[in-house]
């Protein structure tokens, strides 16, 4: 039975590289001492697993008991890989900044290369597993790994947000996996034992007899398990720390991936339940965590003092957003989440690039020591502004585009919730618009270091990732090619 | 797999129950290393279900997450804390949130939630599942009860320990399950890494205390 489990793709399977580069690029810089060959050892990897993975978009292999790609997390893998690429460079740069400042010793850095890529494998083996107890193992694993990357810094603060980190999404992730043995148990009287009725394609062709009252009971705990590492409110409060005190890469690709793949496993356990046609309908459920999430973020914007913390509220209001559309359902609304989880990660963790280098510039955190970020640095003073106000949700950039999606396809359906909704997104924006002028306006503040603008290597190769996702964003915004589209429309259609 | 006979299930829910009693024994404790030895005696009892299931659903595979319960989680961590606690000077009595008697009957009524619960939507699973399922539920929620009525992170520690052990008694019972193994060894890592986690961070030194309430200067972003 295990043996028929673990089945490894083959050479000519894109999945072979895009799992087998990260794990095995993991082991390499663990042992590899100097750490700036570790940085680009850290890019090409990256480089590599995001060329296999536009492979796969033409060459996609036959479903296995152990991994499965679909037109749904196909475009998972994609985005993953390349957000996976894009803050390699960023962190190329950035981690050359923080030693130059000596916050990490050798060791450290050895630690954080590896551990960057163990995260990338752990994500992606998450969104490529064809088998529920895989993938929980592999959310697991994700969650370790970046518990060990948020506590890099040791300080108090830091290892206060590790340990809350763990403590909360340990429980989460426990909660998560008594779901999914309910799950496997209302499966197994129609699929019959052993590893099938843990495969997702084969489950979800003859979900229609399973157990609904079983499926009911586990999705509960599958809810509250993956909701919690979602950071869907009231189960959010480790995100704001995590996001703070980690390291500036792992900020950004928590928030821009980790989020979306703990949704991404959340949604397969949806359409499990939708595909049965008896058990409840996780609509309102996901509406209401949603809701809640974008108003207690919305709220909390508005008194944050520190940079890093302000964004990740407001990436709780963006999964928010996502999971509301997601519970609304039908062919638009689950378009507009899937466009907005886009969106949402090139834009955020475009942001969280910015902010890296305002604070080494600033040498704070604190929103009221940053000012003037336009006037004193202009290419990422201006990248910054623009990035914020995308996210915020002005127009013509992408995210507008995905959120103008969700409220009117609400509007179209049941338009006193788009009441809520819109009132949600106008109050983030007046919050997070208020914070910009601020920092991005006025007269400069005091310059710890003249770094950050184009003018040398590194700081180039700090602020090239930055606009290549603004200017993803942007064109998203403006137009969307036709074959993107009619993707998309297939995937929400798949979503029920 | 022949038919599983009666007497074998009565051995399954007589393991399983003395798990769910040592769920409820780590309530009403009082002092660390009594919790710790307690906490011993739940994993000795999660290994014997395990290897009884191995035995019963002639599943060889499931021998291996009984030994990893028998000298991970019963021998060296409960060794382990005991250490930690001896070597941190952590303070040797249990700081509730919420008084013994009161946490008692908040037991008792998520026991009756999840056989309320478990019960009716099981109908069609074999008995075996059924009443296994409703004592891993049970050990889940009072791991989860432990969890939010004590403040020492070691206690903390303990309860989610506690919350696993039902969570791989499920595992076991759920007949043919695959990956058992996997998820156990798993878990087994994320529990390595919090004794990890509280030495080598030294949570005593750097908080003062171990207690949770403490880790709260951040959270209202307070300057």
């Amino acid at each position: 039975m295990m043996a028929h489990l673990f089945q490894l793709p083959g050479f000519d399977n894109p999945l072979l590289w895009i799992l087998g580069v990260p794990l095995g690029s993991a082991g390499f810089l663990a042992v590899l001492k100097d750490w700036r060959v570790a940085t680009w050892v850290n890019v090409a990897a990256a480089v590599i697993t995001f060329v296999s993975s536009l492979l796969l978009l033409d060459n996609r292999p036959a479903p296995t008991r152990l991994l499965f790609i679909d037109d749904f997390n196909v475009y998972l893998v994609v985005l993953t890989s390349f957000v996976g690429l894009t803050t390699a460079v960023f962190s190329a740069a950035y981690i050359a900044r923080e030693t130059e400042a000596a916050r990490l010793s050798d060791l450290h850095l050895r630690f954080y290369h590896s551990m960057y890529q163990a995260f990338l494998f752990t994500m992606l083996l998450a969104l490529t597993a064809n088998n529920t107890g895989v993938m929980w193992v592999s959310v697991e694993a994700a969650t370790l790994t970046t518990v060990l990357m948020v506590s890099l810094y040791r300080t108090r603060e830091a290892i206060e947000a590790a340990w809350k980190y763990f403590i909360l999404c340990s429980v989460g992730i426990g909660l998560a996996l008594f779901g999914t043995i309910l799950v496997y148990l209302a499966a197994q009287p129609v699929m019959g034992d052993g590893a099938d009725a843990m495969a997702w394609t084969l489950m979800i062709g003859r979900a229609h007899d399973f157990q609904p009252d079983l499926l009911n009971l586990a999705f509960v705990f599958v809810l509250v398990g993956y909701g919690t590492k979602v950071g869907l409110a009231p189960l959010h409060s480790w995100l704001p720390d995590a996001h703070a005190e980690g390291p500036t890469p792992i900020s950004a690709v928590l928030s821009g991936l980790l989020l979306n793949v703990a949704l991404y496993a959340l949604l397969r356990f949806k359409m499990l339940i939708s595909a049965n046609g008896h058990a409840l309908t996780p609509g309102p459920l996901l509406i209401m965590m949603g809701l809640s999430s974008l108003f207690m973020a919305a709220f909390m914007l508005y008194r944050r003092g520190d940079i890093k913390r302000l964004f990740a509220y407001s990436s709780i209001e963006h999964m928010g957003v996502i999971t509301f559309a997601f519970g609304m359902g039908g062919p638009l609304a689950n378009f507009a989440g899937l466009l907005h989880m886009t969106m949402h990660s090139l834009t955020k963790s475009g942001i969280f690039f910015a902010v890296g280098i305002i604070s080494q510039n600033a040498g704070t955190k604190r929103i009221a020591d940053i000012r003037g970020l336009t006037s004193s640095h202009p290419v990422l003073g201006w990248g910054f502004v623009i990035a914020v106000l995308a996210i915020a949700g002005l127009p013509p950039m992408g995210v507008f585009m995905s959120e103008f999606l969700v409220v009117t396809s609400t509007f179209a359906r049941q338009p006193l919730l788009a009441i809520p909704l819109a009132l949600g997104l106008l109050l983030a924006f007046g919050a997070l618009v208020s914070r910009l002028q601020m920092m991005a306006f006025g007269e400069p503040g005091k310059v710890i270091s003249g770094h950050g603008d184009a003018s040398t290597l590194s700081s180039i190769l700090a602020l090239t990732p930055l606009w290549v996702h603004m200017l993803l964003v942007l064109v998203a915004g403006l137009y969307l090619p036709r074959e993107l589209v009619s993707w998309f429309q297939s995937v929400a259609r798949i979503l029920g | 797999m022949g038919a599983i006979s009666q007497s074998s299930y009565e051995m399954a829910h007589l393991i399983g129950a003395a798990v769910l009693m040592a769920g409820f024994q780590l309530l009403y404790q009082r002092r660390l290393s009594a919790v710790l030895n307690t906490f011993a005696f739940q994993a000795l009892a999660l290994a014997a279900a395990a290897g009884w299931q191995a035995h019963i659903q002639n599943a060889p595979h499931l021998y291996i997450t009984a030994g990893l319960a028998l000298v991970f989680k019963a021998m060296i961590v409960p060794f382990a804390l005991h250490w930690l606690v001896e070597r941190l000077g952590i303070h040797k009595t249990v700081e509730t949130a919420m008084s013994i008697g009161w946490t008692m009957i908040a037991g008792v009524a998520l026991v009756g939630l999840s056989i309320l619960l478990v019960l009716p939507v099981t109908a069609n699973a074999t008995a075996l599942t059924r009443e296994s399922l409703a004592l891993a539920m049970s050990v889940v929620l009072l791991g989860l009860l432990m969890m939010i009525t004590r403040h020492n992170a070691v206690t903390q520690v303990v309860g989610f320990m506690a919350l696993e052990n039902g969570l791989i008694l499920a595992a076991v019972s759920a007949k043919g399950m695959p990956l058992v193994v996997e998820i156990s060894i798993a878990f087994s890592v994320l529990v390595a890494m919090t004794l990890f986690g509280i030495f080598f961070f030294r949570i005593r030194e750097r908080f003062d205390t171990l207690d949770l309430q403490n880790l709260d200067t951040f959270r209202g972003d307070r300057q």
